[in-house]
């Protein structure tokens, strides 16, 4: 009996094993169910798209749910802006992800400008129930491999595989795991350094204690600000200086929340700031258990074996070094990185080089450069625009993540990147409405950028909302539009060198007023390129350092706004209308119905607005108030009191009306400089 | 620039003053002496004096006279005294007697006569000044005609003097003047010599100089020792003006090489104050003495162009590369000093050069971007957008929108549902046609006040976009009618109040409108029912069927759906509706049309049941025969594409003129023009049509040809004919026959930006600054910029400076901090180890 019964046990053991190999298939594999993850399956599941997410937690978001330690977001969340426009608001709106949904807003669930992190838990969670996402919690992918198929989208699948060697097989992979894992440095002595993740949270514990943190970021100071008050002193030391985010525009850098300790620093307050190479670093500890700097040079000349005592620290040659003084604790918030791990060599996850070698490589599309199908998402995509824009951060990535999507859309199921179309009277309009509202453009400046691809003969215009910029050459092959007479594109920008960790951006006059000098803007702007054909690829890579677009055939920026405003007729429409006029060859001012009237009457071609709106009988026939005003402006003449009479000669009346026909110049009115304000107050 | 300029030509007056040996006697800078005797007894040593004599009474002022006058005062500054004396009668002393003596100026220093000068010789102030200079410096400033003279001169100044060697087409010239100026100052420093010679000048320059303009060489002969070398010499490169004469000579007495050794940025030589730039050799005291010869060379070919200074590093602490071995300092206050490092003293001449060269430019093209800046603000900046400077010049005034209410995203559904028809003007509270429209809604809104069942809101897209984008508003203004349980219907006419009213009280019925009775169709034909409509004035249009012919029915009932609000659409099916349509002899289906105004109900058959069609067809029935084109329906007759014929009129045209008018254009049912007329009082724009045609006002009526679409020629109906139909008929043939010339033609100018747009591309590009030299060891020399160095106004090229500072400060920041506070630590560390790999 008892060899039947192996029998049946191993029947049952293979039976296991083939269900093993059998593959749960779906089109979308998304790795992660944190912000990235949720924004992803949020529009794949809009789209009716085949997908899942693998969440290694059993929640969503389960970075936040530690992390910050602290737990206090240094993303915005404003309740208030003074407008309604839900687009603008988004703007100031750091934490929610992109729906249709208007109960997921994170406003209704913190009311702190920098909430708490259990908010994000809770919005996260609900983001996934409420929408209904095919989220698969408990799995966490452990393997990532790659299956040849000539059939496979892509030429081949993904095959994941779980902590319980389930498998997966997808066409196409989204890898939004964020990042996780620990920045560790290893020198001597680093066993004795405490790691953010896991170093208390509580004051009490550091009370007269004497701290030193590694590490620069938001983290270090987010550590220093909670202890700040109970330490003996805190010195913080790193490689680089300090970047504040209010000098550099970079959200990723130090933000004024957390900078308490660069107050008491300056102000001798004990605390302090150090530069320095960790990797040069050494700790003792001494018989005390208080710990020492000294320098790795020192140990490497030594017996490490022996005590203390024997060691070199460099207040013994130097008396008056700076961190002679012996620490109680050393912690470590040096950030996090990609976890390359689970993915299978032939996958080619590779880190970035330089400053960027924490995050995978990956292409301006998102998708990685060693794999066809796979795509980068949310945090973990930050190499695109590290220390520029957005897109490691919700309020940046949940438009990438959207690009993306768009992307995908057209590669795999032949949808064109959405756009719409529209008569070329209503350029100027669209992109004043664009520049004023949207958010997807102010997040990820110069990152993100709307384009607009002119029709023949420039009667009409197609616009595209929130392409990236970096893979401006493919348009064509990524959006299913066609760039056939020219294109505008339109983004956002500081002034070229306003921005740095050492830059002064309070010195005086350093906003410009006036329309004219608008291309010497400093604060974010809109910048309008234009150029009459694609871009091509080889332009790309050879645009000028710190351009984000190569040379257009014309540019135009408007000018910045206190207030981010654009809407001023004369200094920010009016010169903008000037440009495209130019850029166009055309003429897009408005005229009432009557002007058209008389256009129709003598001359054989219309400019556009007549053409577009009169002539199809929109015309615009303006109130008597309008028209009275327009006349005293001199660009109406009004024929019911004159000329009654009959053959009078035209009198200087008809000046203003004759010139505005030849397009020409238009009555000068002397108080017109007065009228030009500066934004600074 | 100006400013040490002024310094200069300051310092130079000063020069002059002292030169000269007697101080201004009073104001009158002509002297006036009653007579020879008086004059000559009143002559001091020493002092030079120019007279000329005139008989006391003068036939009239000679024209030389004149300019010796003026030139009285530029010779009191050498101590020249100018004097005129006056002949008595009688006197026939040698000055006054002799008639010829007469025609000529006197010069004399103390009693002696140096020279005597004949009137034509004095032409103006230059020939006066210069040539009684010239007479009086007879032995500071040589006169050579031969090379010979010229080398002989040079070898006895040889080791004792320098020589100043001038060229002038001719004497008595600005040129000469400023010459002997200079010589009356200088000419004790050095030897000044003259000639007039073309030859000479050709002898003694290298290539092939210019006869016709002045030239001037400095010879240093003071440090030439050896006979057979002619001495070195610097040519003056600016024209020969005292000013400049003074900057060369300046220039040549200074240092050649001046020793230096404090921080450059403090010192200030005569080269920085004369506006010309400072080139530094880095010294070390290692290589002094090949850093001096360097420096000589070198300022030997800048000389004039530039000052060199050889500083020592070593007794300066210099926060610099040690590379760097020269350094320039440029007059313009406010430059940094630029270090650099220079392999070729050629290098360093071909920099200065440049500098200047740049410079030239720079100033020329400031005064040229002037002027196009001048050119350029033509207006660029002034609204020409005659609807957003209208909006705006009215933005002020508090818009009436009691009567509008105001929907939300929250309340736009509720709304809806609580009226009967709810009119919706979407727009853009930032765009100006929104805005124009908005106005004209208001005065709807007054207008309907209290029509029932009718209730206007408007919502702000701006403030809502998902509600605009989720109703498929793409484009501001749009108007739509929600009418419960319906779709909801989009205007697409004119943006005119009136239209707008017209549009939504039409709206009010359906459309079209089912009439349950013949009373009620012929009620609705007669425009008395239904009741709501009863006051607008509007075309009827009755759509009888019966019940079979369900198909055109159909197409009727959807082309009521496209025209809802623009016309009025009746529909009668009942069993009696042969009869009906049989009344106005059409059968079923049939259209029966009542225009508004008129009394005869016309009768057409239906044939074609396609809904196109049938929209196309009540569109072209809705035109009338002999229109009023007035600025509203002018589109509509436009879109038939043909030529129109059209009277112009002050007011209602004559019912003789309507007549022969309507007879022409129902003479032919199937027109290849347009009859139409204007009246000028109602369309008072017509006025401005008339005078482009005629540029004056024709005298009224006219009728004209007007071939809009094709070739756009303008034809005149001959005035003194009558306007008949047989007239008209014939002058049309007589038009096609092409006997008749247009009067005018429609312009075919393109619609082109009306003005240029700012040039940001181009200003971008100038702001680029020229790479330097070593772009890598600039940063570093920058001094620390001031924060009110910064403004956003600013050239571009101190803008573009903090960048380089801060590249170059991560590139150098590791470990720098804790370098900085135990330096020999950190220097034995860094010699210790190479960094890894984090």
């Amino acid at each position: 009996m008892a060899p039947a019964v192996c029998g049946t046990l191993l029947g049952l053991a293979l039976y296991a094993g083939s269900l093993c190999a059998t593959f749960l298939y779906h089109d979308y594999c998304v790795i992660g169910a944190g912000p990235a993850g949720l924004q992803a399956a949020y529009f794949l599941q809009r789209a009716g798209r085949d997908y899942i997410v693998f969440e290694r937690s059993h929640s969503p978001g389960s970075f936040f749910a530690l992390y910050p330690r602290h737990r206090k977001l240094i993303s915005i969340n404003k309740q208030y802006t003074g407008k309604s426009n839900s687009e603008f608001n988004l703007r100031h709106d750091w934490n929610s992800l992109l729906s249709h949904d208007r109960r997921l807003l994170f406003r209704r669930y913190s009311r702190d400008f920098f909430p708490n992190a259990d908010a994000m838990v809770r919005y996260l969670e609900d983001f996934a129930s409420l929408l209904k996402l095919q989220v698969q919690y408990n799995t966490a992918i452990i393997h990532v491999t790659l299956e040849k198929n000539e059939q496979a989208w892509n030429g081949h699948y993904f095959i994941l595989t779980d902590q319980d060697r389930k498998n997966y097989k997808c066409s196409c992979l989204l890898v939004a795991a964020g990042m996780w894992v620990p920045n560790v440095v290893n020198f001597p002595g680093s066993e004795y350094v405490e790691g953010y993740e896991t170093v208390s949270i509580n004051p009490e514990d550091f009370a007269g204690q004497t701290v030193l943190i590694l590490g620069r970021g938001n983290s270090a100071f987010e550590t220093a600000e909670n202890i700040l008050g109970v330490t003996n002193f805190i010195h913080m030391v790193s490689r680089s200086r300090v970047r504040l985010s209010w000098a550099t525009h970079y959200v990723g850098d130090l933000r004024a929340i957390n900078n308490g300790l660069l107050d008491t620093y300056q102000l001798k307050s004990l605390d302090g700031l150090l530069e320095g190479d960790l990797e040069d670093l050494a700790i003792v500890k001494d018989k005390k258990g208080k710990l020492h700097i000294t320098l790795r040079f020192y140990l490497e000349n030594r017996n490490v074996s022996a005590g203390i005592d024997s060691i070199t620290l460099p207040q013994d040659e130097l008396d008056n070094f700076a961190t002679r003084a012996p620490y109680d604790r050393v912690i470590r918030c040096l950030g996090w990185k990609f976890d390359f791990s689970v993915y299978n060599r032939s996958l080619r996850m590779m880190p970035g080089k330089g400053n960027i070698k924490k995050y995978p490589q990956i292409k301006p599309s998102y998708e990685s450069r060693g794999t066809r199908g796979l795509f980068v998402l949310g945090t973990a995509s930050h190499s695109v625009d590290f220390r520029k824009s957005a897109g490691g951060f919700i309020h940046g990535f949940r438009y990438t993540t959207r690009a993306v999507h768009r992307l995908l859309e057209n590669r795999h199921h032949g949808v064109p990147w959405p756009s719409a179309v529209y008569p070329i009277t209503q350029l100027t309009n669209s992109i004043i409405k664009r520049v004023n509202e949207a958010s997807g453009l102010y997040q990820m400046f110069s990152v993100l950028a709307d384009i607009i691809l002119l029709r023949e003969n420039a009667t009409a215009f197609e616009y595209l909302e929130e392409y990236p910029t970096g893979i401006l050459a493919e348009l064509e092959m990524q959006t299913g539009r066609k760039a056939r007479s020219g294109l505008f594109v339109i983004i956002m920008e500081y002034g070229r060198n306003f921005s740095g960790a050492d830059k002064d951006v309070f010195y005086y006059n350093r906003a410009v007023g006036e329309a004219q000098h608008a291309w010497q803007s400093n604060f974010l702007h809109p910048v309008i390129y234009y150029y009459k054909h694609l871009p091509t690829e080889r332009e790309m890579r050879l645009r000028p350092p710190d351009w984000p677009l190569p040379r257009p055939d014309a540019i135009h920026h408007i000018v910045e706004d206190f207030l981010t405003d654009w809407t001023a007729p004369n200094a920010h429409i009016l010169p903008l209308r000037r440009f495209l006029e130019n850029c166009l060859s055309t003429d897009l001012r408005n005229f009432f119905a009557e002007l058209c009237f008389l256009f129709a009457f003598t001359h054989q071609k219309l400019p556009p607005s007549c053409q577009q709106g009169y002539m199809r009988m929109q015309g615009l026939v303006g109130s008597q108030e309008l028209q009275h005003h327009a006349v005293q402006a001199g660009l109406l003449q009004d024929y019911t009191h004159t000329d009654f009479l009959g053959d009078r000669p035209p009198d200087s009346h008809d000046g203003s009306q004759e010139r505005l026909m030849r397009d020409q110049g238009i009555a000068v009115r002397p108080l017109q400089h007065l009228v030009n304000a500066k934004d600074e107050l | 620039m100006s400013a040490q300029k002024d310094r200069w030509v300051s310092s130079l007056v000063f020069l002059l003053f002292c030169a000269c040996s007697i101080p201004r006697s009073g104001s009158a800078s002509l002297q006036q002496e009653p007579s020879p005797q008086h004059y000559f007894s009143g002559l001091e040593a020493g002092k030079a004096s120019l007279a000329f004599f005139t008989p006391s009474v003068s036939p009239g002022a000679q024209p030389f006279l004149e300019q010796i006058e003026s030139s009285a005062e530029a010779l009191q500054d050498y101590g020249i005294s100018v004097v005129k004396v006056n002949c008595p009668k009688e006197d026939v002393s040698r000055y006054c007697g002799k008639e010829n003596a007469l025609r000529k100026a006197f010069l004399f220093r103390g009693h002696r006569l140096i020279r005597e000068f004949p009137t034509d010789a004095l032409f103006d102030v230059n020939s006066i000044v210069s040539n009684v200079l010239f007479a009086l410096l007879f032995n500071e400033v040589k006169y050579v005609e031969t090379l010979a003279d010229l080398e002989n001169i040079e070898n006895v100044l040889k080791g004792k003097s320098n020589m100043v060697f001038a060229y002038v087409p001719a004497t008595g010239t600005a040129e000469h003047r400023a010459v002997m100026e200079a010589a009356f100052v200088y000419g004790t420093i050095h030897q000044f010599v003259l000639t007039t010679e073309a030859a000479l000048l050709k002898a003694t320059s290298l290539d092939d100089p210019d006869v016709s303009s002045a030239w001037l060489l400095f010879c240093h002969c003071q440090q030439a020792t050896e006979p057979g070398q002619p001495c070195r010499r610097t040519a003056l490169a600016q024209p020969l003006t005292l000013l400049n004469i003074h900057r060369h000579l300046k220039l040549m007495g200074a240092p050649l090489v001046t020793e230096v050794a404090e921080d450059p940025e403090k010192i200030s030589t005569v080269h920085l104050q004369l506006g010309l730039p400072l080139v530094f050799i880095l010294s070390q005291k290692e290589t002094y003495e090949a850093d001096r010869r360097t420096a000589e060379f070198v300022a030997w070919q800048l000389l004039g162009k530039a000052g060199v200074a050889l500083l020592s590093r070593d007794l300066v602490d210099l926060n610099i590369l040690h590379r760097s071995n020269v350094a320039l300092k440029t007059p313009d206050e406010g430059m940094p000093i630029q270090y650099l490092v220079l392999e070729d003293t050629d290098e360093v001449v071909t920099l200065v050069e440049n500098k200047n060269k740049v410079k030239q430019i720079q100033e020329d093209e400031q005064e040229e971007e002037e002027d196009e800046d001048e050119k350029e603000n033509n207006n660029q900046d002034i609204q020409d957008d005659q609807v957003v400077e209208a909006v705006a010049r009215d933005k002020k005034r508090e818009l009436p929108l009691e009567q509008i209410l105001v929907l939300t995203e929250e309340n736009f559904h509720s709304s809806l549902s609580e009226a009967a028809r709810t009119v919706v003007l979407f727009y853009a509270s930032w765009e100006a046609v929104s805005l124009a429209v908005l106005r004209s809604y208001c005065e709807v809104a007054a207008h309907l006040k209290g029509t029932p069942g009718v209730l206007l809101s408007q919502v702000n897209c701006w403030d809502w976009p998902g509600l605009c984008s989720q109703e498929n508003v793409t484009q501001f203004p749009t108007m739509r009618i929600y009418r419960e349980g319906q779709q909801s219907v989009t205007y697409g006419g004119m943006w005119g109040a009136e239209e707008l009213s017209s549009f939504i009280l039409l709206s009010q019925v359906s459309c079209p409108l089912k009439l349950a009775t013949v009373d009620e169709a012929e009620g609705y034909l007669r425009g008395e029912f239904p009741s709501e409509l009863s006051s607008q004035h509007h075309t009827s249009l009755l759509g009888v069927f019966s019940t079979a012919t369900s198909k055109a029915r159909e197409a009727f009932e959807e082309a009521g759906n496209i025209l809802s609000g623009h016309i009025r659409m009746g529909m009668y099916f009942e069993d009696d509706a042969l009869a009906l349509s049989q009344k106005y002899s059409v059968y079923p289906p049939a259209l029966l049309l009542a225009r508004s105004g008129g009394r005869s109900v016309e009768g057409i058959a239906l044939s074609k049941h396609s809904l196109q069609d049938m929209v196309q067809m009540i569109r072209y029935q809705l035109l009338d025969i002999f229109p009023e084109i007035t600025v509203p329906n002018l589109p509509q007759y436009l879109q038939l594409g043909k030529p129109f014929l059209i009277l112009f009129s002050a007011g209602d045209i004559s019912q003789v003129e309507s007549k022969e008018m309507l007879k022409l254009a129902k003479g032919r049912p199937q027109q290849e023009f347009v009859a139409c007329w204007l009246n000028l009082k109602k369309t008072p724009v017509g006025y401005g049509i008339l005078r482009t045609y005629f540029s004056t006002t024709p005298s009224l009526p006219v009728l004209l040809w007007v071939n809009l679409h094709v070739g756009g020629q303008v034809f005149k109906f001959p005035s003194e004919q009558s306007i008949t139909e047989m007239n008209i008929l014939s002058w049309l043939q007589k038009l096609q026959a092409g006997l008749e010339i247009p009067s005018s033609t429609l312009s075919e100018e393109d619609w082109k930006p009306p003005l240029p747009a700012y040039n940001f591309l181009q200003m971008m590009e100038h702001s680029v600054p020229q790479l330097s030299p070593h772009p890598g060891d600039t940063p570093a020399q920058h001094p620390p910029k001031g924060p009110g160095g910064d403004t956003a106004g600013g050239d571009s090229a101190s803008r573009e400076e903090p960048s380089q500072e801060s590249t170059a400060e991560e590139g150098a920041s590791p470990g720098r901090g804790l370098r900085g506070t135990a330096p020999r630590m950190a220097a034995r560390d860094k010699q210790g180890k190479r960094h890894s790999e984090l």
